[in-house]
């Protein structure tokens, strides 16, 4: 496996060999498709932050862990909840799976705090787009287009991130929902609401939806009394120890149990019916995340995907599984989509999309 | 031209073809007025399905074709191409459905941007990007230029805030992408739409993202007697781990323009002044708004002024939303700017654009969006005199060199457009740019839609004018 730590190596590794594929901390493996495999890990180091612009540079293989160390210290985030953290996810590998966790709720996810990147394109050629400044319309938007791309496009070297202040406190409930259509009530009225939730994770076998509030503590507290007359005797304010424990938990999903992993883009108003219809397909764990992702832990994926391509969704599977391709259920592709590919990769150097 | 227009003819009933260049005089320009072309038909669909077929017949006719809304674009980004074709989607105006649930609204282009907001208020929610030009500003062409607006550094742009995205791309194909779902799998199509300047095709249905409204806004107006005390207060305020929705300022000149046009009342003798707003939950806001007063406390305000209610609110923002055809008082052009700097180097920007207006004579008003570093310098000229235009654009270029060298962008929310084609290279490199004009084959390989935007080099179909647009005279329309 080719180790490049400068950009300009990785671009002299695509430019050898007619297939390549990018690996970044190895958390996401199914994502990775047929070919030479490049390593990022060497690509690594925080290039510029400075706490004041919000913003922060770095090359593609740092791992998340490192950046997020360096932005607390400043008493900032990524507000997104980045998965994978401890379990070696990296910049660039983020960015390629495109994944969020229930931090996405509050200000948006992956997509909307990438502001700019650097990339391999298939040409071998370094790339930039997007900028290091928070507003900027210049150009067309080539870092969002890579979030999800899964380095089928272009091998992303280096990302520009905004960043956030962090919360000076959180506070974390738990409400008890009885069935999926209550819990979809209760997350819709949360959505709308004036709370401002941070971060929302709904778990149909434990029947509760986790909310996690952010800001000043003495303001935690009375939106949180109000929250549990809202819902009475439904609602427990959990212990901060927990609750951290919980968010770790999403965040690395250690609930799946090192099971497969299936990520489904969905809607509050998709769930319940989900909800009915896994039911048939028999035990399976898994959440909602910020009323956005379904994530699945399914030992077979068969079933998911019959299911997923009967509804004319589609999901992908981000770990585990036997099967090359990480594609569930129906993938519609447009005729333009092939046309984007080769003028970014014009000799099929990156696995096909 | 005139040889197709029968062919033209059989799209659309002929009260919806316009070819007589009187009607087809107020499509010349846009929101950039310096700039004019005469098209050769103007089309008014009023379904998507019309727009596909006008889009078809133009593939099939080799005829360049530019889509617009309300002509509002401050980068010349609906300037016609002379005898092409200008797709006028105004009447593309419904709003299909707001679903409080989902929490989405998915619109036609053609919808005003407020209106969005005004459909999903009954939910308690709203669209959160709101450029100055709201009122009038249409979707289609907010997606086009990823537009931006006063809540950007907490809210993002336009491109944040759209899920997917139906549309007729400039080989005729009609895609879907993206689509309800906060999340998605794949590349991020829906986000290359966003932004690409009607370079690639014409949304024609556009799911948005809904936020809920904030429950209250804490609204401060501060003045200062120097640029420079304001700009130490803007970063004193992003320091303390605030995250206010707005943060804006405006200098002396665009205070005296604010104040004859609207009589906002602003802090007598102020050199800047800077609207702060913090919003969110009562308890919330409650606790920031002691944290923000012990701030402004130590940055040598000379006055500092709490909104005490929505009106009072409303005064200090009306100053700030008019500045810009306010300054059209004192001047009878000019020239806005887009660029941005890091925040951090706000004060030397200031310093040096006003070092760059002694030294080239022509005064520089300045309203921005300081918490995003998005500065709007309005280049005042006389359109009548001379080189008179020439120079306030060879002054503008060098503002947007200083933003680039300084580690900024060329344009923060109006896109790159006609106006500033030719800094494309101070920002990118050629291969930068070679990848762009590859993507924009793949969407668009007859080259047929909005030629001759955002890429240096291409003809010009520009003429020279002066005066504010028609729309701003009758204080329809105001630039952000």
């Amino acid at each position: 496996m080719m180790a490049p730590d400068q950009a300009a190596e990785v671009a002299d590794a695509v430019r050898a060999y007619p297939r390549v594929a990018a690996v970044g901390g190895g958390s996401k493996r199914r994502l990775v498709g047929a070919g030479e495999e490049i390593s990022l890990r060497g690509l690594t180091g925080i290039l510029e932050y400075h706490a004041s612009e919000f913003t922060f540079t770095a090359r593609a293989g740092t791992p998340v862990a490192e950046v997020a160390a360096a932005l607390a210290e400043e008493g900032q985030y990524l507000p997104f909840d980045p998965l994978f953290v401890a379990a070696g996810a990296t910049l660039g590998g983020t960015v390629a799976a495109g994944i969020s966790g229930p931090g996405r709720f509050r200000f948006g996810g992956l997509r909307d705090f990438l502001i700019g990147v650097q990339f391999v394109d298939g040409r071998g050629e370094l790339i930039r787009g997007g900028g290091k400044v928070v507003k900027n319309a210049a150009g067309f938007d080539l870092p969002k287009f890579l979030v999800g791309s899964m380095g089928r496009f272009g091998i992303v070297t280096e990302v520009c991130f905004k960043v956030f202040p962090a919360p000076v406190a959180s506070l974390t409930l738990k409400v008890a929902c009885a069935d999926a259509g209550v819990a979809v009530e209760r997350m819709v009225t949360v959505g709308s609401s004036r709370w401002e939730a941070d971060a929302m994770e709904y778990l149909p076998q434990d029947s509760a939806v986790w909310l996690r509030l952010g800001g000043p503590e003495v303001a935690l507290e009375k939106m949180a009394r109000e929250i549990a007359a809202c819902w009475p005797g439904e609602v427990e304010i959990v212990a901060a120890g927990e609750a951290d424990r919980f968010w770790a938990d999403a965040r690395e999903v250690i609930w799946a149990d090192g099971a497969p992993l299936v990520k489904v883009p969905l809607t509050l108003s998709r769930i319940a019916d989900l909800e009915a219809r896994l039911r048939e397909l028999g035990p399976m764990p898994r959440r909602y995340s910020a009323g956005a992702a379904g994530w699945f832990a399914c030992p077979d994926e068969t079933a998911l995907d019959a299911m997923l391509a009967a509804q004319g969704s589609r999901g992908l599977a981000i770990r585990g599984g036997g099967g090359s391709s990480p594609w569930l259920g129906s993938c519609p592709s447009p005729e333009v989509a092939r046309a984007v590919k080769s003028a970014l990769d014009p000799d099929g150097r990156f696995p096909s999309p | 031209m005139p040889a197709l227009h029968d062919s033209l003819r059989s799209l659309l009933p002929p009260d919806r073809v316009f070819t007589d260049p009187a009607r087809m005089a107020v499509y010349e320009s846009d929101g950039l007025t310096a700039m004019k072309a005469l098209p050769g038909a103007v089309l008014v669909p009023e379904t998507a399905g019309e727009v596909i077929a006008i889009v078809r017949w133009c593939v099939e006719h080799a005829v360049p074709f530019v889509a617009r809304g309300s002509g509002t674009s401050l980068s010349g980004g609906s300037l016609p191409v002379a005898d092409g074709i200008v797709i006028a989607l105004n009447r593309l105006n419904r709003i299909l459905e707001v679903d409080p649930v989902d929490r989405v609204a998915v619109v036609e282009p053609g919808v005003i941007n407020l209106d969005v907001s005004r459909a999903a208020d009954r939910h308690g929610l709203h669209y959160a990007p709101d450029p100055s030009s709201q009122t009038i500003c249409t979707i289609g062409g907010n997606i086009a230029f990823n537009s931006g607006g006063a809540h950007c550094l907490k809210y993002g742009m336009t491109a944040n805030h759209v899920l997917g995205v139906k549309a007729v791309l400039a080989t005729g194909e009609v895609v879907e992408f993206g689509g309800r779902s906060r999340e998605q799998v794949g590349a991020d199509f829906t986000g290359l739409f966003c932004g690409s300047e009607g370079l690639f095709g014409i949304a024609l249905e556009i799911t948005l993202r809904l936020l809920p409204k904030a429950e209250i806004f804490h609204t401060v107006l501060a003045g200062y007697h120097s640029l420079e005390a304001a700009g130490n207060a803007v970063s004193a305020v992003i320091e303390s781990g605030l995250l206010p929705g707005a943060l804006e300022m405006m200098d002396a000149l665009a205070i005296e323009a604010a104040e004859a046009a609207v009589a906002c009342g602003y802090p007598e003798g102020a050199e800047a002044v800077l609207i702060i707003e913090l919003e969110g939950p009562v308890e919330k806001v409650a606790a920031e708004r002691e944290q923000l007063a012990a701030i402004l406390a130590e940055t040598n305000a000379f006055e500092t002024r709490v909104a005490a209610n929505a009106a009072e609110r409303m005064t200090i923002w009306k100053g700030r939303k008019c500045a810009f055809s306010a300054v059209g008082r004192l001047s009878p052009d000019f020239i806005v700017q887009d660029g941005v700097v890091p925040r951090a180097r706000l004060g030397e920007a200031l310093r040096r654009i006003g070092e760059m207006s002694v030294e080239t004579c022509y005064r520089v008003a300045n309203v921005f969006h300081a918490g995003d570093g998005n500065l709007h310098p309005l280049i005042l000229y006389d359109g009548r005199v001379p080189g008179g235009l020439e120079g306030a654009e060879a002054l503008a270029g060098r503002i947007l060199e200083m933003c680039v060298a300084m580690g900024g962008s060329i344009t923060g929310e109006h896109g790159v457009g006609m106006e500033k084609r030719d800094y494309l290279p101070a920002m990118f490199s050629a291969a930068d740019i070679a990848v762009m004009k590859r993507l924009r084959h793949a969407f668009d390989p007859g080259e047929l839609a909005n030629p001759g935007k955002m890429f240096p080099g291409a003809e010009a179909p520009a003429l020279t004018t002066h005066g504010l647009h028609p729309l701003e005279k009758a204080g329809i329309l105001s630039r952000e």
